[in-house]
C-alpha cells in the first residue's frame, strides 16, 4: 500500500475539471427529473388490483413469470387466504378490462381460473408521507449544517451540504435517466446515501482540519491535497468494502434488491467523488483560511513553543 | 519540500498529546482497566441473548380451537386430522395443546393453508382452525423475554384487512358541522327558526314566517355557496333545504378517504416499527396489511377503532328541546344529562394526547388542542364559567346478524353508534389549549383513547369487510437469492479486511460480527420487522462500520511509518482516529434521530435500524477491537505489528 500513501496526487489542481464534470452531472440530472420524470413504481403510483381463484393450487413462482413474460411491470403475486386464491398487485393503470384480460392471459396454460374482483389501489405512500419526509429532510440538513458548523466553521457547513446535494440529486437524476423504478426501496437507499456521504465528507474535514492547524504554510491547495491524500487509502477501503457488498448484491440478489443496489452503487461512488471535489475543493473558491479556525490556532502555537 | 514539513509536524504534536510517554512506560499505554473488560462482555452477553432467537425461526402452524368457547377439542378429533394429513402426504412437525387450544406445527410453510383446509373439512363447524406462527424460542431464552425479529410482508406475508368507509356518514358528520354553524349564524342575525333536520344529502330549516326564511337564505347562501337552495312549503312552515352538490360530494368522500387512510396510516404507525402497508383500494374501500399474523385482534381493535370525543355544554333548563339532546353515561348507564347540540370541539382539533394518572391515582387523558380548537374552547368557556361541560365519547360499532332471506342465511352488517358521557365537570375557568379529561374506566382504556386522539380520529367510520392472512409478496426464489447474495456480501467484506489488515483484519472481523449480534439484538428488542431490503441495509451498515476500524488502523500504519513505537503507534492510532469517527458519527446520528422524529412508516423504520448500527458500530470499533488489541498486544514488548 505504501506506493499509494507516499505518493502525491494533486487533486486540487484539477479542480476545475472537477467542478465542470460536477457541473454536467448536476445539469444532466435535474434536466433528466424535470423533463424525463421519475418512473415511478406500484409504491408511489398506486395501480390495479385483481384476486382470482383457481380450481387447483398454482405455482405462483409460474404465475409471476407469465406475467412479467406479458410485458406487466411491478407484478406482486400473493395467495390470500387460501392456496388456491391468489392476488395480484399490478402498476398498470386500472381499466374495466384489465381483470378479464388477466384471467385470459392465466387460462391459457390450461389452469380454471375465476376472476373475483378487479379494482384499482391507491398509491401506499400519501402525501403526507411525502411531505412529512421532504420536511424531515430539510429540518435533518438543517441540523447537520449547524453541527459542523459549531464543530469546523460555517464555510465547512456550506461545502458539506452542497456535496450532499449534488450526491441526492445525481443518485436521482441517475434513475430519471434511466428510467430505473424508483420505489419506497430506493428511497432508503437514497436516505442511506446521505449518510454515507456525510460520513465521508466530515472524515476528509476533520483531516482538513488538522493539516490546517497543524502546517505553517498558508497554500491551502497544497495542505487539502496532503490531507486528502493521507485519507485517500481509508477512502478507497472504506467504498472498497461497501462497493464488494453492492456488487453482490447488484449480481446476486434478483430484481428486488437491485434497484436498491445500483441507487447506492451510484451514491458510494458520487459520494467518495464529491467528498475530494465538491465538499473539498469548494472550501477554495469560499476562501477559507487559516484564520477561520483561529482558536485551535492559537493551542498550535502553544504546542510549537513548548518544543525543541 | 512542502510535504516532508507538514510530515514532520505530525510526530511533534502527538508526543505532545502522550506528554509522558517514556518508553520503558510505554507498555502500561495499552492496558484497560480489570472493569472495562467486564462492561463488554455484559453487554457482548446480553447481545447474544437478545439476538439468539433469530435462530429459531417461527414454525407455520394451524391453531385449532373449539367453537364453542371454554371447551376443547377431544384427543380423539384431533387424530382424525391427523390422519387426514398424513393421507394428504403434508408432514407434520408437531401437535401440542395449550389452554384449550391446539397447535400444529409444520415444517414446510407451503403446506400451512392446504393443513388449514383439510382441518377445517374434518372438524366442519365445530371448532375455529386459524393460521398461526408459533414461536420456537427456547424456554430459557422466553424467560429472559427475548423472541426473534417479526419477519416482513415480502418475506412472510401476513394479515389482510379490507376496510369500508361509511360514506353515508360522512355526509351526515359534515351536515351537522354545517346545522351548527348555521345555528349559530341565525341566532347571531336573530332570526327565529324552528327545527333543523338532515335527511341523506340535504339539511332542512324551518321558519316561521316567508320574510325569515328569504332573510335567512340570503345570509346562509354567501356563506355556503356550494351548495343548492331551494324553498318547500311544509304545513304552516316555510322551509329551506340546502342540498350538497354532487362536486362537493365527491370532495367530501375524496377528503373522508383520504384523511382515514392518514389517520390509520398514523395509527398501524403507533404499533411500533412493523413495516406495514395502507392503500386505497376501489372508490371506498381500504386495505391495510400488517406483517405477522400474531395478535390480530389487539391490531384490530386499534386499526378499527373509531372513538372519537365531543365536547359540549350540558344545556340550561331553560332552554328549548330542540336544541338539546340526552344521554347517559358510560359506566352509569342509569344516570343521564341533557346536553346542548352544538358542539364546541371534536377530538379533531387535539393536537396531543397523552394518558397520565391524577392526585388519587386514577387514569385521565392530558390534552392539547390546536390552534382553532384552542381559541373555539376558550370562546365558550369563557362565557360558560360555573356550567358544566361534557365530554361524549362516541363510537361507531357494527353488529353482525343472521337473517334468513329467500330461504337463504346472509349475514347482514347494521352499523350503529354508540354514544356516552365519560364525564360532566363544572367550568370553574376559561379553558385554554391543554386541560385534561377525567372519568375513564381503566388505564388500559386511557392508553387507548390516548392513542387514538393523537393519532387523529377517522373523518368517517369505518367497517371490517374481510380479513385474510396473505402469503409473502416476494417468491421463495427472489428471497432465497436476496439472503444468498447478503452473505456472500458479508464474505467479501470479511476478505477483504483480512488481507489488507492481516491480524488486525482478524480482530475487526470478530468485531464485525458482534456487531451484527448487537444490532440484530437491538432490533429484536424494539420488535423491528425485518424485509429483504431491510436485511440488505444491515448489511450495507457493516459494510460502512468497517470504516471505523479502517480509519483507526491506517492511523496507526501511518504512526509507524512515521517511526513511533509500536505501542505509542497504537495509542496514537485510537487516539487521533477518535474525533473523526465520533464527528462523522454524530452527524450521521443526527439526521437519523430527526429522520424518525418527523418522517413516518418506512423512513422511520430506516432511521432506526441506521441509528442502531451507527452505535453498535462506534462501540465495537472503539471499545472491543481496542480490548481485543490490548488483550494481544497491550503491557508486552511487541518488535512488529502484522498490520
Amino acid at each position: 500500500m505504501k506506493p499509494l500513501t507516499q505518493r502525491q496526487i494533486d487533486f486540487m489542481g484539477r479542480r476545475k475539471l472537477a467542478f465542470v464534470v460536477a457541473a454536467v452531472l448536476l445539469i444532466v440530472s435535474i434536466g433528466a427529473i424535470f423533463f424525463q420524470q421519475l418512473n415511478l413504481g406500484l409504491d408511489f403510483t398506486g395501480g390495479t388490483l385483481i384476486e382470482v381463484r383457481y380450481a387447483e393450487a398454482p405455482t405462483l413462482d409460474t404465475v409471476r413469470q407469465l406475467l412479467r413474460d406479458n410485458g406487466f411491470e411491478d407484478v406482486a403475486v400473493q395467495t390470500f387466504g387460501a392456496s388456491n386464491e391468489v392476488l395480484i398487485r399490478l402498476r398498470q393503470a386500472f381499466d374495466p378490462d384489465i381483470g378479464n384480460q388477466v384471467v385470459t392471459l392465466l387460462r391459457d396454460d390450461g389452469a380454471s381460473v375465476d376472476l373475483v374482483r378487479a379494482e384499482f389501489v391507491g398509491a401506499q405512500v400519501g402525501d403526507q408521507l411525502r411531505d412529512q419526509s421532504g420536511m424531515g429532510l430539510l429540518v435533518a440538513l438543517g441540523v447537520v449544517m449547524l453541527y459542523v458548523a459549531f464543530r469546523f466553521q460555517y464555510k465547512f457547513a456550506i461545502g458539506a451540504l452542497l456535496a450532499l446535494m449534488h450526491d441526492v440529486i445525481i443518485v436521482i437524476g441517475f434513475f430519471a435517466v434511466f428510467q430505473l423504478d424508483f420505489d419506497l426501496t430506493v428511497l432508503a437507499a437514497v436516505l442511506a446515501v446521505i449518510g454515507y456521504s456525510l460520513n465521508d465528507t466530515i472524515v476528509v474535514y476533520d483531516r482538513m482540519r488538522e493539516e490546517i492547524r497543524m502546517s505553517r504554510i498558508d497554500d491551502m491547495p497544497q495542505i487539502f491535497n496532503d490531507a486528502i491524500n493521507a485519507t485517500l487509502s481509508r477512502t478507497l477501503a472504506t467504498s472498497g468494502t461497501t462497493l464488494l457488498v453492492l456488487l453482490a448484491l447488484l449480481l446476486l440478489g434478483g430484481d428486488m434488491i437491485q434497484n436498491f443496489a445500483i441507487a447506492l452503487l451510484v451514491g458510494v461512488l458520487v459520494g467518495t467523488f464529491s467528498s475530494i471535489y465538491v465538499s473539498g475543493a469548494l472550501l477554495l473558491p469560499l476562501k477559507l483560511s487559516r484564520e477561520d479556525l483561529i482558536p485551535p490556532q492559537k493551542e498550535t502555537d502553544e504546542e510549537e513553543e513548548e518544543l525543541p | 519540500m512542502v510535504s516532508t514539513m507538514v510530515n514532520l509536524a505530525v510526530p511533534s504534536v502527538s508526543a505532545h498529546s502522550i506528554p509522558f510517554v517514556i518508553e520503558g512506560r510505554a507498555c502500561m499505554l495499552n492496558r484497560y482497566p480489570l472493569w472495562k473488560y467486564l462492561l463488554i462482555l455484559a453487554v457482548l452477553v446480553a447481545g447474544l441473548i437478545y439476538a439468539l432467537p433469530n435462530l429459531f425461526p417461527e414454525d407455520p402452524a394451524v391453531q385449532i380451537s373449539s367453537a364453542e368457547t371454554g371447551e376443547t377439542l377431544s384427543e380423539s378429533e384431533i387424530e382424525r386430522v391427523e390422519n387426514a394429513l398424513d393421507e394428504a402426504g403434508i408432514a407434520v412437525k408437531s401437535i401440542e395443546q395449550t389452554n384449550q387450544q391446539w397447535l400444529i406445527r409444520l415444517p414446510d410453510p407451503n403446506d400451512q393453508l392446504r393443513t388449514q383446509e383439510i382441518a377445517s373439512d374434518v372438524l366442519g363447524d365445530d371448532a375455529t382452525v386459524a393460521l398461526n406462527l408459533a414461536e420456537a424460542t427456547p424456554g430459557w431464552l422466553q424467560a429472559f423475554s427475548a423472541s426473534p425479529m417479526t419477519l416482513g410482508l415480502d418475506l412472510r406475508g401476513g394479515v389482510h384487512f379490507l376496510l369500508e368507509v361509511d360514506m353515508e356518514a360522512a355526509l351526515t358528520q359534515r351536515l351537522e358541522v354545517n346545522a351548527s354553524a348555521v345555528r349559530e349564524m341565525l341566532r347571531g342575525e336573530r332570526i327565529r327558526y324552528r327545527n333543523t333536520e338532515i335527511d341523506e344529502r340535504s339539511l332542512s330549516i324551518d321558519f316561521a314566517s316567508e320574510e325569515d326564511r328569504n332573510e335567512a337564505r340570503r345570509l346562509i347562501s354567501r356563506e355556503f355557496p356550494d351548495f343548492e337552495y331551494s324553498n318547500e312549503e311544509e304545513g304552516r312552515a316555510a322551509r329551506l333545504v340546502m342540498t350538497l352538490t354532487d362536486d362537493l360530494v365527491n370532495g367530501i368522500q375524496d377528503y373522508a378517504i383520504n384523511q382515514n387512510l392518514t389517520t390509520l396510516r398514523n395509527r398501524v404507525n403507533e404499533l411500533g416499527v412493523a413495516e406495514p402497508m395502507v392503500q386505497r383500494q376501489g372508490p371506498s374501500r381500504i386495505v391495510v396489511e400488517l406483517p405477522g399474523v400474531q395478535d390480530t385482534v389487539a391490531a384490530k381493535r386499534v386499526v378499527g377503532a373509531t372513538a372519537n370525543l365531543e365536547f359540549r355544554l350540558e344545556a340550561r333548563p331553560d332552554t328549548p328541546d330542540n336544541e338539546t339532546e340526552t344521554f347517559s353515561f358510560r359506566n352509569q348507564p342509569s344516570r343521564s344529562a341533557d346536553l346542548m347540540r352544538d358542539v364546541i370541539v371534536t377530538g379533531d382539533s387535539v393536537s396531543n394526547a397523552s394518558r397520565s394518572f391524577d392526585e388519587n391515582g386514577r387514569p385521565q387523558v392530558n390534552i392539547d388542542l390546536d390552534g382553532t380548537g384552542g381559541t373555539l374552547m376558550n370562546r365558550a368557556t369563557r362565557s360558560n364559567i360555573g356550567r358544566n361541560m361534557a365530554v361524549l365519547f362516541i363510537e361507531h360499532k357494527t353488529e353482525d346478524r343472521t337473517v334468513i332471506e329467500d330461504g337463504e342465511e346472509t349475514t347482514v352488517r347494521e352499523p350503529y353508534v354508540e354514544r356516552g358521557l365519560i364525564s360532566l365537570a363544572t367550568i370553574q375557568s376559561a379553558l385554554g389549549n391543554s386541560f385534561r379529561i377525567t372519568g375513564l374506566d381503566s388505564p388500559t382504556e386511557a392508553a387507548e383513547l390516548a392513542l387514538l386522539l393523537r393519532s387523529g380520529s377517522l373523518a368517517a367510520p369505518i367497517y371490517f369487510v374481510q380479513e385474510r392472512t396473505i402469503g409473502p409478496s416476494l417468491g421463495a426464489d427472489n428471497i432465497e437469492r436476496g439472503l444468498l447474495s447478503v452473505q456472500i456480501g458479508l464474505l467479501l467484506v470479511a476478505l477483504f479486511m483480512l488481507i489488507r489488515y492481516k491480524v488486525f483484519g482478524i480482530f475487526a472481523n470478530i468485531a464485525l460480527a458482534l456487531n451484527l449480534t448487537l444490532l440484530v439484538a437491538a432490533m429484536s428488542l424494539l420488535g423491528a420487522t425485518l424485509t429483504l431490503p431491510g436485511i440488505a441495509g444491515i448489511v450495507l451498515t457493516l459494510g460502512m462500520a468497517v470504516d471505523a476500524n479502517v480509519l483507526i488502523f491506517e492511523r496507526i500504519r501511518e504512526e509507524l511509518r512515521n517511526g513511533m513505537s509500536v505501542q505509542q503507534a497504537i495509542y496514537s492510532g485510537y487516539e487521533r482516529a477518535f474525533t473523526s469517527i465520533v464527528d462523522a458519527n454524530i452527524t450521521t446520528l443526527l439526521v437519523a434521530i430527526i429522520l424518525f422524529s418527523i418522517g413516518t412508516g418506512p423512513v422511520k423504520g430506516f432511521a432506526v435500524t441506521l441509528s442502531i448500527g451507527i452505535l453498535t458500530s462506534m462501540f465495537t470499533a472503539l471499545l472491543v477491537t481496542r480490548a481485543m488489541v490490548n488483550l494481544t498486544y497491550g503491557s508486552k514488548p511487541v518488535k512488529k505489528l502484522w498490520i
